[in-house]
């Protein structure tokens, strides 16, 4: 489905990502790791269709098509979802408002009519029950005002109604309580198919025993050095990712 | 030598030598105010942000032509209409309710000001559009007073007096239009009472040329028990100055002063309000929100006093800003004087860039760039427009935003 090969990129002229390989197939969940500064954010925001990162080399796809010289909502509307690391509160936007325009909005790329109202409400209440979102939150401005786990809850919220095909979560576990933790992850996995991907980023393992993912990635210095599955994310978070630097080191000087 | 001749004139002489001077008592009152008055410079510290020397420097003369107000009509309004066509009042209807009236009757003014607009205004003005409604009547329309002006360097000053007796209730709405490009002054004053348990709401809508300049000063008194609103909203115009004297003279007074002010190009757009507190028990508030481009600028001053007697006071100030390019300037200053010790006020302002991290993370949900634009400016403007409750005005402003900037509401 997803296919990166040699990726670079870079903001501001100083480069971030240096020569990122990945394919991820449907049905899968792919979980990346790595310590602070590694560029796992940043990988994120470049699939997404972020601006402010310029890609210098290399490619991606999504279903063959090409993702790069797709502007961001039309990445959205062909199936990327990025959960947000620090979703961004938008003072006078309602929740169900800017839902109703992004979903319709996708909708007209593909062709398709108008949600009916009636629809689209039950649709939201549904969904809204998924990650035992409060009912008043939806009529509220977009995030705001909504606590730490409100707002990440609105991510996951955001993505079941919008049914990705790939999405990419960006530490949607930093700063929550075990309970909402599990709320977030309950969503996640309730909205995993054969037909679409997962792409978690994350710092700690925490998050991967609510998540299960079928592979682990660890990314450090812009590039991925080790692969594996989930045993590996465990020994990350026995060993620290000092273990894998060492290990890095030794097999360049070796 | 002529040249010379021109030299001895005074700045103030020559931008009055074309104009013809009232001749009633109170025309004569402030053209003796104006001896003492002159123009404002850039140490003026009430016009600081505001430059008038291009203004000042024009000749500028009265015109009669009467123009097409017709294209200016708020579409879906039954209301009472005026029209002021450069200055002159050309049609007004008669209100058939018992006890209200609208009059053109000569200039009265009793206002002693410093302000040598005002002071032009009325010693250079002939008749004041006068709006009465007696006590206790609830007028049952919209007073619409339609002021349209042309290009051809005509100055057009009005000059307007309500009066809205105990426990009375009106709405009027003031439209400002330019005809055609060129530039042009509008210098409008009004002068209004709010008396006891009284209720006037005033929405002004500004969309003159880029040419034109329009200075206009409001002196409003308010009565116990009375409440005042206005709506001011600039969406064209050149240079624009908004003054807004507030004497609220009474107890279990409200007072609200809303404006919302979109620039583009060079334009020019100073709001100046005083809300001045004389007796206890009384609220106002005041939400100025404003977005500049391109090498505009905007100024906000807004001044609130409280005064000794002035007890429970509660008195709320708030002016936003989003400042689009580099060029473009927001100069405001919140000021708040109190002398009363029980008294509840704030004040708070901001400026600051369109919020690219919100367009962001409104295209990553599939919402294209130009909808997600539209939709975080009219969140930006809404709580201002909120306060337009006369559903055609509201619908004026949608069509004058999209007309303007291509804004879908």
């Amino acid at each position: 489905m997803l296919k990166i090969k040699n990726l670079h990129a870079s903001i501001e002229d100083q480069k971030i990502l240096n020569g990122i390989n990945l394919e991820v197939n449907a049905g899968e969940v792919h979980a990346i790791m790595g310590p602070n500064g590694s560029g796992k954010s940043t990988l994120a925001s470049v699939l997404a269709g972020r601006e402010d990162y310029e890609v210098s080399e290399g490619e991606i796809s999504l279903n063959e098509a090409d993702l790069i010289d797709m502007a961001p909502e039309e990445r959205a509307r062909e199936g990327v979802f990025l959960a947000f690391q620090y979703p961004v509160e938008i003072p006078g936007v309602s929740n169900i408002n800017f839902l109703k325009t992004a979903i319709n909005e996708k909708r007209a790329h593909h062709n398709q009519d108008p949600m009916a109202a009636k629809d689209f409400l039950k649709m939201v209440k549904e969904k809204a029950a998924l990650v035992e979102l409060d009912d008043k939150l939806k009529n509220r401005s977009v995030n705001e005002g909504f606590s730490g786990g409100e707002k990440k809850r609105n991510e996951i919220f955001q993505m079941a109604v919008l049914e990705p095909k790939l999405a990419i979560l960006d530490e949607t576990d930093s700063g929550l309580d075990i309970d909402a933790l599990r709320i977030v992850a309950n969503g996640v996995n309730t909205l995993k198919s054969k037909d679409n991907a997962t792409i978690v980023i994350t710092h700690y393992q925490r998050l991967l025993d609510y998540i299960v993912p079928d592979f682990v990635h660890v990314l450090y210095k812009g590039k991925i050095v080790k692969s594996g599955t989930k045993e590996l994310a465990l020994e990350l978070e026995e060993k620290g990712y000092d273990w894998i630097k060492q290990e890095l080191g030794e097999t360049i000087e070796g | 030598m002529k040249g010379k001749m021109e030299a001895t004139l005074t700045k103030k002489d020559a931008f009055l030598s074309n104009l013809v001077a009232g001749s009633s008592p109170a025309s004569k009152d402030a053209l003796q105010q104006l001896d003492s008055l002159e123009f404002p410079t850039r140490r003026t510290e009430e016009w600081k942000y505001t430059r008038v020397a291009k203004l000042i420097n024009s000749r500028l003369s009265f015109s009669d032509k009467v123009l097409d107000h017709t294209p200016f009509k708020i579409d879906g309004l039954d209301s009472y209409l005026v029209v002021i066509s450069n200055g002159t009042v050309v049609t007004h209807d008669d209100i058939p309710v018992q006890g209200a009236s609208i009059t053109l009757e000569e200039t009265s003014s009793t206002l002693k000001t410093e302000d040598i607009f005002t002071a032009i205004n009325g010693g250079y003005e002939h008749a004041t559009l006068c709006i009465q409604v007696d006590k206790n009547v609830i007028l049952d329309k919209p007073i619409e007073i339609i002021n349209i002006v042309d290009g051809n360097s005509t100055i057009a000053q009005s000059k307007i007096l309500v009066v809205a007796e105990q426990g009375s209730q009106a709405h009027i709405i003031e439209s400002y239009y330019s005809t055609e490009q060129g530039m042009a002054f509008t210098n409008a004053v009004s002068e209004i009472y709010v008396k006891e348990n009284a209720n006037l709401h005033i929405d002004k809508l500004q969309y003159e040329s880029e040419e034109h300049w329009h200075i206009n000063a409001e002196f409003v008194h308010q009565e116990n028990n009375s409440n005042f609103t206005i709506n001011t909203i600039t969406l064209n115009g050149g240079t624009v100055r908004n003054t807004l004297n507030i004497k609220v003279d009474g107890e279990n007074c409200e007072t609200n002063l809303n404006g919302l002010y979109i620039l583009t190009n060079k334009q020019h757009v100073d709001n100046h309000t005083v809300v001045d507190h004389l007796k206890p028990n009384c609220t106002s508030s005041e939400l100025y929100k404003g977005m500049i481009d391109d090498a505009a600028t905007g100024v906000f001053n807004g001044k609130v006093y409280v005064r000794e007697d002035a007890q429970k006071i509660e008195a709320f100030q708030q002016n936003n800003n989003i400042i689009m390019t580099d060029q473009a300037t927001m100069n405001s200053k919140p000021e708040l004087e109190i002398y009363a010790d029980d008294v509840k006020c704030s004040h708070g302002s901001t400026t600051g860039q369109f919020d690219e991290d919100a367009v962001f993370y409104l295209r990553a949900r599939g919402i294209g760039e130009k909808t997600a634009r539209k939709l975080l400016v009219a969140a930006f403007a809404e709580d201002v427009l909120n306060n337009i409750n006369n559903e055609a005005v509201r619908q004026q402003v949608n069509s004058l935003l999209k007309e303007r900037f291509g804004w879908e509401n």
